[in-house]
């Protein structure tokens, strides 16, 4: 006996919408198991993980902090995944953009200017945007595979910062430790309601970035370009569509949303440059993507869905006393229902009989003549 | 189904009952850690602190703590959700939660910081730390004793003071011994990465090493050393369990005292942001059992470990920078504010420090 996926003919409505609330229902199930065999209430848990969260203001802010990042580079890497390019390189450009966005500030401390926030904001973009365009040149120019080039990429990113931070941009009077001068007040990315917590101008990047894709993507030509050009590059070639170009496109519009995350961060939260600035943002923005369904609006609550279970997990280790391990797990628990809930959509599961013969298995014979 | 949903119903029970016991009025302790604690090096020996602490003050206190807590905006929010529930006083325990630590401070005067490894003090905010490097001098001896081939291996994490201190320590010890001590040095850039860390152990160990040392904080290059035959040491905690045969010693942060200190202190309205850095002398840095030797080489090691804890520094003249020139003349100490901001080697090591 073994199990077989095969497709369905047709997807239903019905259950494309209900998918996501199945997950959840199936998660609180195993969820709930897996705490009362850890002898904690699963009431208490829950309500821990999911609602003591956002029952406080301050953590309202901590959310949309951890949100942000997330939902700006899942956005850009929808389009470039609904145009079936595979950037996984995010957390590179996302670097980069930390990067180049830190040039005024570091290089020249004392310039203060209403004007520093906003090129340290299009230095982010454009270093990102640039990032990403090397894996589009190698795929175009040579037609190397971009999954390898951009993941590899990450780790040229992180090398970079890290030599950048230790050597030519190291704070003079940081004890030689690895870190660049603090920014001043006029490279710092405003709160924006700082009497009742941290929450910055990053969260709203990210939403108005969600709502420009989602009508680029549904509503204009170039979405529609990419959309075509991702199912089926032949009938975008027909309808006089470039590849080449698209595939700068995608790449440099998710760079550019990526590096500005980046940049975000830096100027926002952190302040300065440090040898590491993204605790893996680049590849949780991945499983945000797909959890959005690649669906600008979809990743906004998807982002907001992850950024709740980290804040939740850290609530779960301080009042419950579980270890950060069993809150991880149960963040598995809750991408494994919701991937599965959405792969049931697509296909349903086959049994198949060990002994029956498989339709298509080629006879003997046939090989023997082969040789 | 029927016995799940029995044992769901009395574990909601006990634990609701459990929480109408809890008192009001304990002092709550809380505790911010790096890696996770099972890495059985650095943050498990901040535990093992926090679990002496709560042993020892008892129905007094109550701990909490956060784990595996990267640097930067997740450690802000860390600091923050421990005051906001009601810590009353907060340990962080790696460098990079520096920043945080001030930001947090300052907006929550009435809570008590202490951060270990750090240099930022503030009304609110002490600092505390440890002199590692004593017992890597004490190492260094024991691998230039032991080494047949008169090489080692270092595998280090970041070129912050800290770890600058603890190899120039180790070099040190070493060339008391054999002048012609040799190094080799890796950096794998990471604090806890097993795969790494047992990656370079290997390397390092193909190039000659036969004994290795480490300042990251898993048991990886130890366990490497006992397949291997060679020789080793534990790091922050005593890791004989995972290496019988290798480990020589291991330099072992034992931060219990000083946490029931602080909190007693805190307990009484005794407690003052203060600078410490406690050493062989104060039990804070101890060596486990020499074992895996010749007695002669014990016998050593405990006359230096001796020495040290008697306030003799290892880093007394005379001793030279990596380039030859001159940096403590004969019989000169060298202060804590050079040693807290390291940043070269001393002669003999064959590498360059990343700048």
């Amino acid at each position: 006996m073994r199990l077989e996926l095969v497709k369905r003919p047709q997807r239903s409505a019905l259950f494309s919408a209900l998918s996501p609330f199945i997950a959840f229902v199936l998660t609180m199930i195993a969820g709930g198991i897996m705490f009362a065999l850890l002898g904690i209430n699963p009431f208490t848990a829950f309500n821990t993980y999911f609602v003591s969260p956002i029952s406080e203001v301050w953590q309202l802010h901590e959310l949309t902090i951890k949100a942000a990042p997330l939902i700006l580079i899942a956005v850009g890497l929808a389009v470039c995944y609904r145009a079936n390019i595979w950037n996984i390189g995010a957390e590179g450009q996302f670097i980069l953009g930390g990067i180049a966005g830190s040039i005024i500030p570091v290089m020249f401390p004392t310039f203060e200017s209403p004007i520093v926030l906003p090129l340290c904001l299009l230095l982010g973009m454009v270093g990102g945007a640039l990032y990403a365009a090397i894996p589009a040149l190698l795929k175009t120019r040579f037609n190397t595979n971009e999954i390898l080039t951009s993941l590899m990429l990450v780790y040229v990113a992180q090398l970079f910062l890290d030599w950048m931070v230790r050597g030519p941009w190291r704070d003079p009077q940081g004890h030689g430790f690895p870190q660049t001068v603090l920014f001043n007040n006029s490279a710092t990315l405003p709160e924006l309601f700082p009497d009742s917590g941290r929450a910055n101008w990053g969260f709203v990047f990210a939403l108005v970035a969600a709502v420009a894709v989602w009508l680029l993507m549904s509503k204009m030509l170039k979405g529609f370009e990419v959309r075509v050009l991702g199912s089926s590059p032949r009938a975008g070639r027909f309808a006089g569509f470039s590849f080449n170009r698209m595939v700068f496109f995608a790449f440099m519009l998710s760079g550019a949303l990526a590096g500005l995350a980046g940049i975000s961060e830096v100027t926002g939260a952190i302040n300065q440059l440090q040898p590491t600035i993204s605790p893996g943002y680049g590849f949780t923005a991945i499983i945000v993507a797909f959890l959005g369904r690649l669906n600008p609006l979809g990743i906004v609550a998807a982002g907001l869905v992850l950024a709740l279970t980290y804040l939740g997990g850290e609530a779960a280790q301080t009042a419950l006393g579980i270890s950060d391990k069993v809150a991880r797990v149960f963040q598995g628990m809750l991408l494994f229902f919701v991937l599965g809930c959405d792969t049931l959509i697509h296909y349903r599961i086959r049994l198949v009989g060990l002994g029956a013969p498989k339709p298509d298995a080629v006879p003997a014979p046939k090989l023997e003549e082969a040789h | 189904m029927k016995k799940l949903l029995i044992a769901l119903m009395t574990t909601a029970a006990g634990v609701s009952l459990a929480a109408n016991a809890e008192a009001a009025d304990k002092l709550k302790a809380c505790w911010v850690y790096v890696g996770p604690i099972g890495d059985f090096g650095y943050s498990y020996q901040h535990d093992q602190g926090r679990l002496e602490a709560q042993k020892e003050l008892g129905d007094k206190i109550e701990t909490a703590y956060l784990e595996n807590v990267a640097e930067g905006p997740d450690a802000d929010r860390a600091f923050e959700r421990l005051a906001r529930e009601n810590c009353k006083m907060i340990f962080g325990t790696s460098f990079g939660f520096m920043d945080s630590m001030v930001k947090v401070a300052k907006k929550f005067p009435k809570v008590m910081f202490e951060h270990a490894t750090g240099y930022k003090t503030a009304d609110n905010l002490g600092v505390y730390n440890a002199r590692f490097y004593e017992g890597r001098y004490v190492m260094g001896q024991i691998a230039a004793k032991v080494s047949k081939k008169g090489v080692a291996g270092y595998i280090v994490s970041f070129p912050i003071p800290e770890v600058v201190m603890g190899i120039d320590a180790f070099m040190l010890g070493a060339q008391s011994v054999n002048p012609n001590f040799k190094l080799k040095i890796v950096w794998v850039n990471s604090w806890f990465d097993p795969g790494k860390e047992a990656d370079a152990a290997k390397a390092l160990f193909d190039q000659g090493a036969d004994i290795i040392t480490q300042h990251t904080d898993s048991t990886a290059a130890l366990q490497v050393a006992e397949e291997r035959g060679l020789h080793g040491f534990g790091q922050s905690s005593d890791m004989i369990k995972f290496a019988p045969k290798a480990q020589l010693t291991a330099n072992t942060d034992n931060w219990g005292p000083y946490y029931v200190k602080r909190i007693k202190e805190a307990l009484d309205g005794t407690w003052k942001p203060d600078n410490v850095w406690l050493g062989i002398k104060d039990g804070a840095v101890e060596l486990s059992p020499f074992t895996n030797m010749p007695d002669d080489v014990k016998a050593m090691a405990e006359a230096t470990k001796k020495k040290i804890a008697d306030g003799w520094n290892p880093f007394t003249g005379p001793v030279a920078k990596q380039d030859g020139s001159a940096w403590l003349k004969d019989g000169e100490v060298a202060d804590d504010a050079t040693l807290l901001g390291l940043n070269f080697y001393v002669k003999g090591i064959d590498d360059k420090l990343p700048q």
